[in-house]
């Protein structure tokens, strides 16, 4: 069974159709690649599989479950997290709680045990502590897991979105533009941190990119959009050699 | 490490309040505390209190709410009227004031619930016209409010006491805008003290808690928040209504601490939520040991320059605006960093040179 | 024949509220601030006009003048002074700012002119209209409030629409970084809108005191908080928003001290405002702002 089957997806804006006829389906443990030009609709993708806005037709499949028209916080539980194009961390947090914030679902107690520093207190936050700190080694941020958020360099600061978003252990992971504003080597260093995520964590995951040294590096499949359509999709190879393709990115 | 920061600067919070407990305890002790000081112990808990409680909502969730006199109003009048129907059941007064508060925090918190829930969808400016007009509209509706009772139980009117229809063995409990009048007056500092500490107890270790991180995490990002799966609207209303709560514990301090409670602009308006947002815009946002120290000195230094008399208030007025122009302003928060660099260049060269 | 007596006397009251939110809403439009001490402002424009009319003797319409004067001067001394240094700040600081001038306004007046409330005589010597057989009478500082409430309107609306001055109050309004680019001088401005916004505070201080002529250090605070809250549910940043919120609070306002309670009338007008703004989150003519993600 695919981990993501999307059919027939589709909104419109005051009369714009800003997405329409969306198809792709993706296999559990693939890096899928969303490419397009500026304003083809690939973000609006992300906000309507996380429930950001409720589509107006079709259907989305999470690991055989339908998400269809669930809010956002339903979405996360149910396995997708995200992380965002305009990053969005907890600015005043530390970096350590910024991934504590993430487990939240996963390591509960109640408020009144947070009040009055009961035993499960106690238990559940050193568990979480230990979990972040994990999560913030994968990323190479534990040093500084003591930072404000804010404070940290941009290419940190995208990185531990998705250790915030690996935190509420999701089964699949969207990443909207993970390499935007770095330099050549983040951007190598961070493609070998989202196949080691792939790989150590068994995550499927989902990303745009305009860095086509990044999505022709590592993602194994790739859905072209444009104009808000499917313009094509396939293996990367053949995507990327596609001259409809080009012609959308260059134009005529 | 980061653990034993957050501890040692909360301790650092509780030694203030305790310093100052100290402090009062000297002065009493060596005869140097002035009645007009005297005077002023109480209330000064009771801001204290209101800026922390505030502060919860303002800077720890981050909306601004000009509504906080309300929740004080609904605490004070639940308090002073559960003391004033019990006093036959319930013959001590201190234990009579100790449900009293407990009451008061409990209806105050259902207050904060009932309007959070339509307040809270609102955002900033609009978020906080709203909780001002609730708040108005508490303090217009108490005042029009009479209640009675007499052998047949209670009696409620929004005209006049003898609407109520009392028989002879009636009695008016609350007057309209005369308010309720013969309380008992049962708060004392150190009730003040223990309940600024329980306050703080409750603020601190909410903010450093799973629950805590939710809340801040809403105020700084909610859609990122949402996107990990934190109830947004839960976090945002336990939060609003936590900090109702202990708004109604002070108000039941204040009803305890007067003869006379009426629900009067001066008490209960809008001006004076905004005093309490003062105290905890100054002490700074999140900031709780900065909304303590700015609601004592604030409130007690236009007392302390009564001498000045018809000035005192203008001083104070031009101190906030002052005060506000220095911290806040760009420029002068510039000039700052510019002197701080200077300074440490000194330092550092002088450290070279030895 | 009462109810309409009480409607007219309403739609005054709020014609009077209107041209304060006018105050209000210009300035929050353009320099996205609560400005608390508008208010005080109107009290301001009383004292002045007091001073002048009845201390000192000069005609009526020379005392509005003088009012107007000094309001304008008072309104753009403030924002040099006390906002401005605050541009790029957080609007929390900008309104505990606006806070304190507000107090400073209030204990400037209760030192200058005492807390008694003093007796204003009215400017407005027009007589009143006597309608329906003189079963119903209007008195003429009613007209002459709604007239010059209509003439405001009127000149504002088409000030901003035909003035060079008023189309770069709308820039700004929209984007103060774009205006830069194009040239506008973004703080002069903001000066001229609050220069406005207080002649505007001394025109309404002088038909609030003559409509009800007891005047205070706070006799600008309550009408400023209801102006503030008219102009919210109007949609703020609005100019016609200001007027039909301002009107509509008038109305519900007198008519439920006759009908209701005139000691509930002030939590009646806060319960509407409450109720537009949960079915209407930014006012009935406000813009509908969506977040981005």
């Amino acid at each position: 069974m695919a981990m993501l089957e999307v059919k027939n997806l589709g909104i419109s804006f005051g009369g714009l159709k800003a997405v329409d006829n969306f198809n792709v389906t993706i296999e559990k443990g693939q890096l899928y690649g969303l490419i397009g030009p500026n304003g083809a609709g690939k973000t609006t993708v992300f906000n309507l599989l996380t429930g950001v806005y409720k589509p107006d037709n079709g259907s989305i499949l999470l690991d055989g479950a339908n998400i269809t028209g669930k809010k956002t916080i339903e979405i996360n539980q149910d396995g997708i997290a995200r992380t965002f194009q305009n990053i969005r961390l907890f600015k005043e947090l530390s970096v350590l709680d910024n991934v504590k914030a993430g487990l939240h679902n996963h390591h509960p107690y109640s408020t009144l045990e947070g009040i009055f520093r009961l035993p499960r207190y106690f238990k559940v936050e050193k568990e979480m502590n230990e979990k972040a700190m994990e999560l913030l080694k994968v990323f190479d941020l534990d040093k500084e897991s003591d930072y404000k958020a804010s404070n940290l360099p941009y290419g940190k600061q995208r990185k531990l979105e998705i250790a915030r978003a690996l935190a509420t252990d999701p089964k699949l992971l969207l990443l909207d533009e993970p390499a935007a504003g770095m330099n050549p080597n983040e951007t190598a260093e961070l493609m070998e941190t989202i196949r080691f995520v792939r790989d150590n964590f068994d995550m499927t995951i989902l990303l745009i990119e305009h860095d086509m040294k990044l999505v022709s590096g590592i993602c194994e499949k790739l859905t072209v959009l444009n104009f808000g359509q499917v313009l094509t999709q396939g293996d990367t190879s053949e995507v990327l050699n596609d001259k409809r393709v080009i012609t959308a990115y260059l134009g005529e | 490490m980061k653990k034993n920061k957050v501890l040692i600067q909360d301790l650092i919070t509780y030694g203030v309040v305790f310093l100052m407990w100290g402090l009062v305890l000297l002065m009493e002790a060596t005869g140097s505390m002035t009645s007009l000081l005297r005077g002023l112990l109480v209330p000064l808990c009771i801001y204290a209190i209101l800026a922390v409680s505030l502060n919860l909502t303002v800077g720890i969730l981050g909306e601004l709410s000009l509504g906080h006199a309300g929740f004080m109003c609904v605490g004070a009048f639940a308090g002073a009227f559960f003391t004033q129907c019990m006093e036959n059941a319930i013959p001590s007064v201190g234990l009579r004031f100790f449900l009293a508060l407990i009451l008061g925090a409990v209806v105050a918190g259902i207050f904060g619930i009932l309007i959070g829930i339509p307040v809270l969808r609102l955002k900033g400016d609009y978020l906080a016209i709203v909780t001002l007009a609730f708040g108005e509209i508490i303090k217009n509706l108490i005042n029009v409010m009479y209640v009675g009772r007499d052998s047949s139980g209670f009696h409620f009117s929004i005209k006049d006491t003898t609407s109520l229809g009392l028989d002879e063995t009636g009695v008016v409990i609350i007057k309209g805008a005369q308010g309720i009048t013969g309380t008992p007056r049962a708060a004392t500092f150190t009730i003040g003290m223990l309940l600024l500490l329980l306050t703080l107890f409750i603020v601190l270790n909410l903010m450093h808690s799973r629950t805590g991180r939710a809340i801040m995490a809403i105020r700084d990002n909610r859609i990122a928040a949402e996107s990990i799966g934190i109830h947004v609207t839960k976090y945002k209303l336990m939060a609003f209504s936590i900090s109702a709560a202990l708004a109604g514990v002070a108000g039941v301090m204040y009803a305890h601490s007067l003869s006379t409670l009426a629900a009067t602009s001066n008490n209960f308006g809008y001006n004076k939520s905004i005093t309490i947002l003062v105290f905890v815009v100054l002490g700074g946002l999140g900031n709780i040991r900065g909304s303590i120290i700015a609601a004592v000195v604030l409130t007690a230094l236009p007392e302390l320059l009564r001498g000045l008399n018809d000035y005192r208030m203008l001083i104070y007025a031009i101190v906030l605006i002052a005060m506000m122009l220095f911290n806040s302003s760009p420029k002068a928060i510039e000039l700052r960093g510019v002197v701080m660099e200077k300074l440490r260049h000194k330092k550092s060269a002088a450290k070279e040179a030895a | 024949m009462s109810f309409l007596s009480y409607l007219i006397n309403g739609i005054s009251l709020g014609s009077i509220y209107a041209i304060i939110a006018l105050g209000y809403t210009m300035v929050y439009g353009i320099a996205r601030m609560l400005n608390f001490a508008h208010g005080d402002i109107i009290m301001v424009g009383g004292f002045a006009i007091f001073t002048a009319v009845s201390t000192m003797g000069l005609p009526p319409l020379i005392g509005i003048l003088i009012g107007v004067v000094v309001c304008t001067v008072l309104g753009v001394v403030i924002e040099t002074i006390a906002y401005r240094p605050l541009r790029g700040a957080s609007s929390l600081a900008v309104l505990i700012t606006a806070i304190g001038v507000s107090y400073l306004l209030q204990n400037i007046a209760l030192l200058v002119f005492g807390s008694n409330a003093r007796q204003f005589t009215s400017v407005v010597n027009v007589p009143s209209l006597k309608l329906a057989g003189g079963q119903l009478s209007v008195s003429g500082v009613t007209l002459v409030t709604i007239a010059t409430c209509i003439i405001i309107m009127v000149a504002l609306t088409t000030f901003i629409k035909k003035t060079k001055i008023g189309q770069a109050m709308l820039a700004v309004s929209e984007d103060k970084g774009a205006a830069t680019l194009m040239g506008i001088n973004v703080n002069r401005t903001i000066a001229i809108t609050f220069a406005i916004g207080s002649a505007l505070a001394a025109v309404a201080g002088a038909l609030l005191c003559s409509t009800y002529p007891s005047l205070t250090p706070y006799t600008g605070s309550m009408p400023g908080i209801k102006a503030f809250v008219a102009a919210v549910f109007g949609g703020i940043g609005s100019i016609p928003g200001a007027l039909i919120g301002g009107v509509i609070l008038g109305v519900i306002e007198n008519l439920s001290k006759a009908y209701i309670s005139s000691q509930l009338s002030d939590a009646i007008v806060f319960a509407v405002l409450i109720v537009v703004l949960l079915v209407r989150p930014t006012g009935i003519l406000g813009k509908k702002i969506n977040e981005k993600v």
